[in-house]
């Protein structure tokens, strides 16, 4: 039975939990006796709340048992990035400088998904303040793909992804800052969801790039993934850039999967050199399939996409430096040097470069650089420029079609330690999903298949217009539908990597 | 002097301006009276226990945000309207970035480049009085206007306090103690346009401007403006350029000059110190000082040239504001009397002079007058009680006017208690030094003293007698003709009396009984 429920797709638990067929008690279990046996290869978490999530779980039950009414996802267990602030749990974003640290409060979607039964399970690996593609710059070590452990299984929300991929938890949050959801979902075969910017709260989310974070669901079902949205979106009143507007209603459209009738572009900007073949098959398989199901699909040019890659590496390490400063030993965290023969400003610089890894380094003198008297206006002011000629391509765009789509890496998952000393190559795992963080429009990632050269899999990538989220679940949702029938089972029974 | 001169000699004042052209800026930080934090909804009220008015938000917190005060946006365009700027119809917040432990994020969410209010002007006159310092005084009053660059809107850091070491400084002390309470109050920042064409009245105007201000803002009703516990705080930038060169000098900016006077003296020792830098063939550096309010002086702090670069870019976490026209409209429409107009009314409606109407309003005390004189006293007495007795007592223990323990009322019923004859003058002194001991009202404070004026003529007849016996030689001047003489005898009484005597009707008694007439 354990191995049943830790199979089983968040809708489903729900719905059992609240016939009564299982208890979110034995749900709670049976994901954490899968983590024991699971992680220590997978290493998705940095932190198991086992005694929090029974807590959590027997609420769920005595609420059931009182009558009480569940949400849609009561009693269903979550692997929550180490990026969320939790109360009773530390919350470190993968970095040393925080090593420890128990914050005082909880962040807005922690407090959603607690008060809507959702079973907290722990907090999972991250690159370092969400710097990153493959897990590899957690100060705590990588995690490893549920496909391939000799694999990244994508970043920074790795640790999510993988411990959904691993069946470690049937739903994970991250957070998307450069497709930093979107990219560890399709390489771990996963759907990976950004909403659109200001759609989702992100007070308690350690910033990383205020103007591009963007807290999002993963799950191994398109359904799952928009039940979670549901749970977790709407406005914030403790978050200013929050959306003061309707969730769009993307549990319906998952539900609806019907693409017939839609307009879907294919952004030839995105997919050119440097795509692995088998990616591009999978993704020119997808283009046929989606006309297959009734879909017209046309070709529209984002002739500025191609300017999305450095424009970003301006503007989020510009921000991140500025958000990055307050690390500095005084209020909490790491203190270096504190032995009465430093100043204060040495004890500041003696913890930061102790307590910052190299690519947070790199990216704070980045940042630190182009918003320098004399630079702002030819790197920050200028990367500003592009991103409003992205958004002006998106527009056209979505004047034209429902929709675009593109592949969602331009390879499969990679091996760990591959690019760790070339960070241009890495940087490259983000280049399709860059422009819809600089527009701040919607974007998701389902899987599409495996690539035949090395049998990873690969994501399609749908996006969507600001506050048109659900268009991009009726299409992934389709696609979802199709594939599964075609193959007869579900696309994660083909990972291998814990066999 | 040229040629002998350092910076630490000065030049005479009157010297300096015959020679010298002062050109003076002022930067004007008020902490606003809103009841919450700029982006959160902790007390911004001054004091309490250290880091008790806190919160993830103030404490700059991993993933906390700010949520701005829209009171503190609205108190904001309030003073921009009064002080006749334009509202932007859209700005942005930006973050100002630097390291310092009292900082909670190491940025200060400020504005930059957008401020919320931009080009209006304040006019500020100066009486006759005010004038005689710098040897002008000649021809009346004299009104400058006073142009506004910016008002934008700031949060407050926190506030360090350095132990040990030698200087009250971080370098060099044993530990610091920080206290975020202050963090996040929302703090308003008024910066003026250089101000020409002052002449030698340039520490004058630099007083009455901020006096100015300090008067609007109060009646704004947007601060209270405890200048001593710092809510309001200047930066003043001095430059000299040689008479008729047609060119602006080097500035300095004297930081955080917190009460009128100092502001005055501060300009004032600038222009001398800056001359005989000019004198001596050197360069004003440019740099930021600090005044010393016991020695008058200005000393170097940290030079421009030295000074950190502050990124500044537009605050991610902040939508832009966007005040919309129909609220600018209703702001404006809600705009109380502002001070011109209101001294100028009071003036006629009292009858008092441009020059007591300074006094009165340097003092602070323009809103304790009026509520003296609506309690029914004289206006020239309630601003005698007000400037003389209660200035002193109130500059003997280092508080505002305002918060001393005595109200309007009480002082108004004190005049009436002189003009019924139940008090004398020195009587009133020690009733006032009752009630701010806090002994009760005047009137209890006059029957547990047992302070009533002896107007008992039996009783003070006898006391009269008893002196007339006791000086017979004083007695036979009076007899002569010299009334004045009698002020012995009326002393004597006095002192018999303990004070408690009507010393006017001491004076007639003993002229009575002296004299024919």
């Amino acid at each position: 039975m354990d191995g049943e429920l830790t199979r089983m797709t968040a809708a489903d638990l729900a719905a059992a939990i609240a016939a009564g067929d299982v208890s979110a008690a034995e749900v709670t279990e049976a994901h954490l006796a899968r983590i024991e046996e699971a992680d220590p290869r997978v290493r998705a978490f940095l932190h198991v709340a086992g005694d929090q999530a029974r807590a959590a779980a027997r609420a769920v039950d005595e609420r059931r048992a009182a009558g009480g009414e569940l949400g849609p996802l009561a009693g269903v267990p979550l692997a929550l990035k180490d990026v969320f602030t939790t109360i009773d749990m530390p919350t470190t974003c993968g970095s040393a400088i925080l090593d420890g640290w128990c914050p005082p409060y909880d962040a807005t979607i922690t407090r959603r998904l607690r008060e809507a039964g959702v079973v907290l399970l722990g907090k999972t690996n991250m690159d370092e303040f969400a710097m990153g593609s493959s897990t590899e710059n957690s100060a705590f070590g990588p995690s490893h793909n549920p496909w391939d452990l000799d694999r990244v299984p994508g970043g920074s929300s790795g640790g999510s992804s993988a411990a959904v991929a691993a069946f470690e938890a049937p739903l994970g949050l991250g957070t998307d800052t450069g497709g930093s959801i979107r990219q560890p979902g399709a390489v771990c075969g996963v759907v990976g969801v950004k909403p659109t910017y200001g759609g989702n709260s992100r007070y308690g989310v350690v910033a990383f790039a205020s103007s591009l974070d963007t807290p999002g669901p993963l799950a191994r079902t398109v359904l799952d993934a928009a039940l979670l949205h549901e749970v977790i979106s709407g406005h914030d009143p403790c978050d200013s850039t929050s959306v003061d507007a309707p969730v769009p209603p993307v549990v319906a459209a998952a539900r609806q999967a019907d693409v017939s009738g839609m307009v879907i572009g294919v952004v030839p900007e995105l997919g050119g050199e440097g795509i692995q073949p088998g990616v591009l098959a999978k993704f020119n398989e997808s283009v046929e399939l989606l006309e297959s199901l009734g879909a017209k699909v046309t070709e529209v040019s984002c002739p500025h996409f191609s300017y999305a890659l450095p424009a970003y590496y301006l503007i989020a390490p510009s921000e991140a430096s500025s958000n990055l400063a307050r690390f500095d030993a005084m209020r909490y965290g790491l203190r270096v040097g504190d032995d009465g023969t430093h100043s204060a400003e040495e004890v500041m610089a003696l913890t930061r470069e102790q307590g910052f890894g190299a690519e947070v380094k790199r990216r704070i003198m980045l940042g630190t650089y182009a918003l320098s008297s004399g630079y702002y206006d030819a790197y920050y002011g200028k990367a500003q420029q592009v991103r409003t000629l992205i958004i002006r391509d998106f527009e056209a765009a979505f004047e034209r079609v429902d929709v675009l789509i593109s592949p969602t890496t331009p390879t499969t998952a990679f091996r760990l330690g591959e690019r760790v000393d070339d960070p241009i190559a890495m940087y490259l795992a983000d280049l399709y999903t860059i422009p819809a963080d600089l527009a701040g429009n919607a974007a998701l990632s389902v899987p599409c298949g495996l690539a035949p050269e090395d049998g990873l899999p690969v994501g399609l990538q749908v996006m969507a217009p600001v506050l048109a989220d659900d268009r991009m679940y009726r299409v992934a949702a389709a696609v979802e539908a199709a594939l599964d029938a075609r193959r007869g089972y579900p696309l994660l029974n083909d990972a291998r990597g814990l066999a | 002097m040229p040629g002998s001169s350092t910076a630490a000699e000065l030049v005479s004042y009157a010297e300096a301006v015959t020679r010298y052209e002062p050109l003076i800026g002022l930067e004007t930080h008020v902490e606003l009276g809103t009841v919450t934090k700029l982006f959160c909804g902790c007390p911004a009220a001054f004091g309490g226990a250290p880091n008790t008015h806190t919160c993830p938000v103030c404490l700059g917190l991993p993933g906390s945000l700010p949520v701005p005060s829209r009171t503190a946006i609205e108190y904001t365009i309030r003073i921009g309207l009064a002080l006749n700027c334009s509202i932007a119809e859209w700005c942005r917040f930006a973050r100002k970035n630097y390291f310092y432990p009292d900082m909670p994020k190491n940025f200060q969410i400020s504005q930059y480049d957008e401020p919320l209010c931009t080009d209006g002007w304040l006019e500020v006159t100066l009486e006759e009085s005010e004038l005689g310092a710098y040897g002008g005084g000649a021809g009346g009053p004299r009104t400058f206007r006073v142009g506004i660059e910016r008002v934008h809107l700031e949060e407050d850091t926190g506030k360090s306090q350095h132990m040990g070491g030698a200087t009250g400084r971080i370098h060099g002390a044993d530990y610091s103690l920080v206290d975020y309470n202050r963090a996040g109050i929302p703090l308003v920042e008024i910066v003026t346009k250089p101000v020409e064409g002052t002449g030698a009245l340039a520490p004058a105007v630099a007083h009455a401007y901020v006096r100015e201000l300090r008067d609007l803002l109060r009646a704004l009703g947007v601060s209270d403006v405890r200048m001593e516990e710092g809510s309001l705080r200047s930066d003043v930038n001095t430059s000299l350029s040689p008479r008729g060169s047609g060119r602006w000098g080097t500035r300095t900016e004297t930081k955080n000059v917190n009460s009128l006077r100092s502001v005055e003296r501060a300009v004032h020792y600038e222009i001398e110190r800056q001359a005989a830098v000019l004198d001596g063939g050197e360069r004003v550096i440019q740099e930021t000082r600090h005044f010393h309010e016991e020695s008058g002086i200005t000393t170097s702090g940290r030079s421009k040239e030295e000074a950190q670069d502050y990124r500044y870019f537009p605050e991610p976490d902040l939508v832009p504001l966007a005040p919309s026209r129909d609220w600018v409209e209703q702001i404006r429409s809600s705009l109380p009397e502002l001070p011109a107009a209101r001294v100028a009314r009071l003036q006629r409606e009292w009858g008092l002079s441009g020059v007591e109407m300074v006094e009165i309003r340097n003092a602070g005390a323009l809103d304790l007058v009026e509520q003296t004189v609506a309690a029914g006293a004289a206006p020239a007495d309630a601003r005698k009680w007000w400037l003389n007795e209660l200035a002193r007592r109130a500059n003997d223990t280092g508080a505002e006017l305002t918060s001393l323990p005595i109200t309007p009322g009480g002082v108004a019923r004190v005049v009436e208690l002189v003009a019924s004859g139940t008090l004398n003058d020195r009587l009133a002194r020690q009733v006032i030094e009752g009630v701010l001991a806090g002994e009760g009202t005047p009137d209890e404070v006059v029957a547990a003293r047992g302070l009533a004026v002896v107007s008992d003529e039996g009783a003070l007849g006898a006391a009269v007698d008893a002196a007339i016996a006791a000086h017979p030689d004083v007695a036979d001047k009076i007899r002569g003709g010299k009334v004045a003489a009698a002020g012995a005898l009326v002393g004597a009484v006095m002192k018999a009396t303990r004070g408690q005597a009507d010393a006017a009707r001491v004076q007639e008694m003993i002229l009575a009984r002296l004299t024919q007439s």
